[in-house]
């Protein structure tokens, strides 16, 4: 038994995702080795080799790898499957992107978001949006798994002493070429990776009100989110929306701000650490599953937390 | 230009999922269904791709159960040519359905596939990616925008932070995410031109793909509840609570 894990990095650094990666690797009990590729990935390389638990850091280093194109880096990896029994990736946009594409060469099923690892060959991930959860026993001869972040600690970035050699894979030419990113300029953390979150719902009022909602989140270094009704209303962009069809969160800290609590919001944001709901409505469903729970005007509450924290 | 929508019939996205007692699945019966959003995404998009003169036909593709056609006749009154559904019983892995959906292509070669992210009931998110990979052909996932022209497909993806945007050569695949469109309504009139439009039905033996099998679905459980916590009175109160208790803060 042996375990690949392709890295996904960003300026020189592994990104949390595949540092989680490398923990739920840790449960399998085989070797762990890294796959980085790009374009120019000396300093990658150099902190996949910190990384605490790795064997080996393998490198394939080509010009038309400067973009993390699936469609690329799928092949490369197809390549160095025939010496592993696990190939994990982050659950992350890069992970999602890639492991099905990589399965699919390799002939085989691919087990998404996993959140447990039973044995070598059982693993538990949520289904329905978390609303049930399933274990499920893969008896394919690689295992292509992307890991869900939020439930596998990340590994300890630096301590390791991996050795790093390039691998011998060729690089191919794909049919689709990178034309720009565009980064989203904000001060504020990202909504998936963020240790704090406050959604705003439709109890919030209007697009003017949720200045409160930014207000609050800004004071606390925290990620704005909203529910799928305060989307709807317009009071912000969709892209903001927590929920099943929205984004999944697991913050440390989670503040559902005038929100009722629907299925489909509550599925996004569950399991966060630590949930608070400020709702005017007593009987609101939010009140179920929030660790505290505050009735009340929340266009008082939130005015009166932001000059108290 | 032809175009292949894959679409999946799931619970609807309103209802609270239950596990069965046995813990074997979850319950379904007499439970609402509907098309998967992500997919309703993605025959909105072939849609209005269609109305601009861009694609010429849509064809609508459906794996499983005699059922599966209500919700293919939806795509149809949304939009969509014609079908062609895939009669199992079984539940397909979404490996499966790649396959049969390159194989139905071998005869269809379509220009573009347009598929949704991911459906709402195995949360897998794999189709796409795998039915590119099976016809070798570029992929690009999570799309918010998608503008076609000379033969390529320019397309703007949500990832991680921000937006990235890929030009491909065509043929293609296209995963939709929430951001790319708003399905219409389907106007009765629209519907009930949809129950005439042609529905072809294939087997698993007629197109020599056999299912995979290799995962096996050992338990579903409920996941662990949160326990309702505790009213406090006070903006003091919830702040001392999230400082000292919980220590969040």
């Amino acid at each position: 038994m042996k375990t690949l894990i392709i890295a996904e990095h960003e300026n020189g650094a592994i990104k949390s995702a595949t540092l989680s990666a490398v923990t739920a690797a840790q449960a399998l009990g085989a070797p762990v080795d890294l796959l980085v590729t790009g374009s120019d990935i000396s300093s990658a390389a150099k902190a996949a080799a910190q990384v605490a638990g790795v064997v080996n850091v393998l490198t394939v280093e080509d010009a038309a790898l400067a973009h993390p194109l699936a469609d690329l880096i799928a092949p490369v990896a197809k390549q160095l499957a025939g010496d592993y029994t696990h190939i994990l990736v982050g659950a992350s946009t890069f992970g999602k992107d890639l492991a099905p594409r990589l399965a699919a060469l390799c002939g085989v099923n691919q087990i998404s978001d996993i959140i447990a690892v039973v044995d070598a060959d059982t693993f538990k991930r949520p289904i329905y949006a978390g609303n049930a959860i399933a274990t499920v026993k893969s008896s394919d001869a690689t295992k292509v798994i992307t890991v869900r972040g939020t439930a596998f600690a990340a590994a300890a970035a630096e301590g390791g002493s991996a050795a790093v050699s390039a691998a011998s894979a060729t690089v191919g030419s794909a049919k689709v070429r990178f034309v720009r990113a565009d980064v989203t300029e904000s001060d504020r953390p990202e909504l998936d990776s963020a240790d704090i979150v406050v959604s705003g719902g439709r109890g919030v009022g209007s697009k003017e009100d949720f200045a409160k909602v930014f207000e609050l989140a800004d004071k606390l270094g925290a990620a704005v989110g909203a529910s799928r009704a305060a989307v709807d209303s317009g009071f912000v962009p969709n892209d903001m929306q927590v929920g099943q069809t929205g984004k999944m969160v697991a913050p440390k800290l989670y503040i559902a701000v005038g929100i009722s609590g629907a299925i489909q919001h509550i599925a996004g944001m569950k399991e966060s650490g630590i949930i608070v709901a400020i709702n005017k409505d007593e009987e609101a469903p939010i009140f179920n599953i929030a660790d505290y729970g505050l009735v009340g005007d929340l266009h008082e509450i939130l005015p009166e937390l932001v000059s108290k924290i | 230009m032809k175009a292949i929508v894959a679409v999946k019939r799931v619970i609807d996205y309103n209802v609270k999922v239950r596990v069965k007692a046995d813990n074997s699945d979850v319950d379904l019966a007499n439970t609402k269904m509907s098309i998967n959003p992500f997919c309703e995404i993605a025959v909105e998009e072939a849609v209005r791709l269609k109305e601009a003169g861009t694609v010429s036909e849509i064809v609508v593709v459906s794996v499983g159960p005699k059922a599966v056609q209500e919700q293919m006749r939806y795509a149809m009154a949304l939009g969509a040519d014609r079908g062609i559904q895939v009669e199992t019983e079984a539940s397909p892995s979404s490996l499966d359905v790649a396959r049969l959906l390159a194989k139905i292509n071998e005869e269809e070669q379509a220009d573009l596939f347009i598929l949704g992210k991911q459906a709402i009931d195995s949360d897998n998110n794999q189709t796409g990616q795998m039915l590119a990979a099976l016809l070798d052909i570029p992929q690009a996932t999570f799309a918010s925008e998608v503008k076609i022209a000379d033969g390529k497909a320019e397309v703007t993806r949500e990832v991680d932070g921000g937006l990235v945007t890929l030009e491909m050569d065509l043929p293609a695949v296209i995963t939709t995410d929430l951001r790319l469109n708003e399905p219409r309504f389907a106007a009765l009139p629209k519907i009930m031109q949809a129950k005439r439009k042609p529905l072809a039905v294939k087997t698993l033996e007629e197109l020599g793909v056999s299912l995979s099998n290799s995962i096996e679905l050992l338990a579903v459980e409920s996941p662990a509840e949160r326990q309702a916590g505790i009213k406090v009175g006070s903006v003091d109160e919830l702040l001392d609570k999230l400082r000292n208790d919980a220590q969040v803060l």
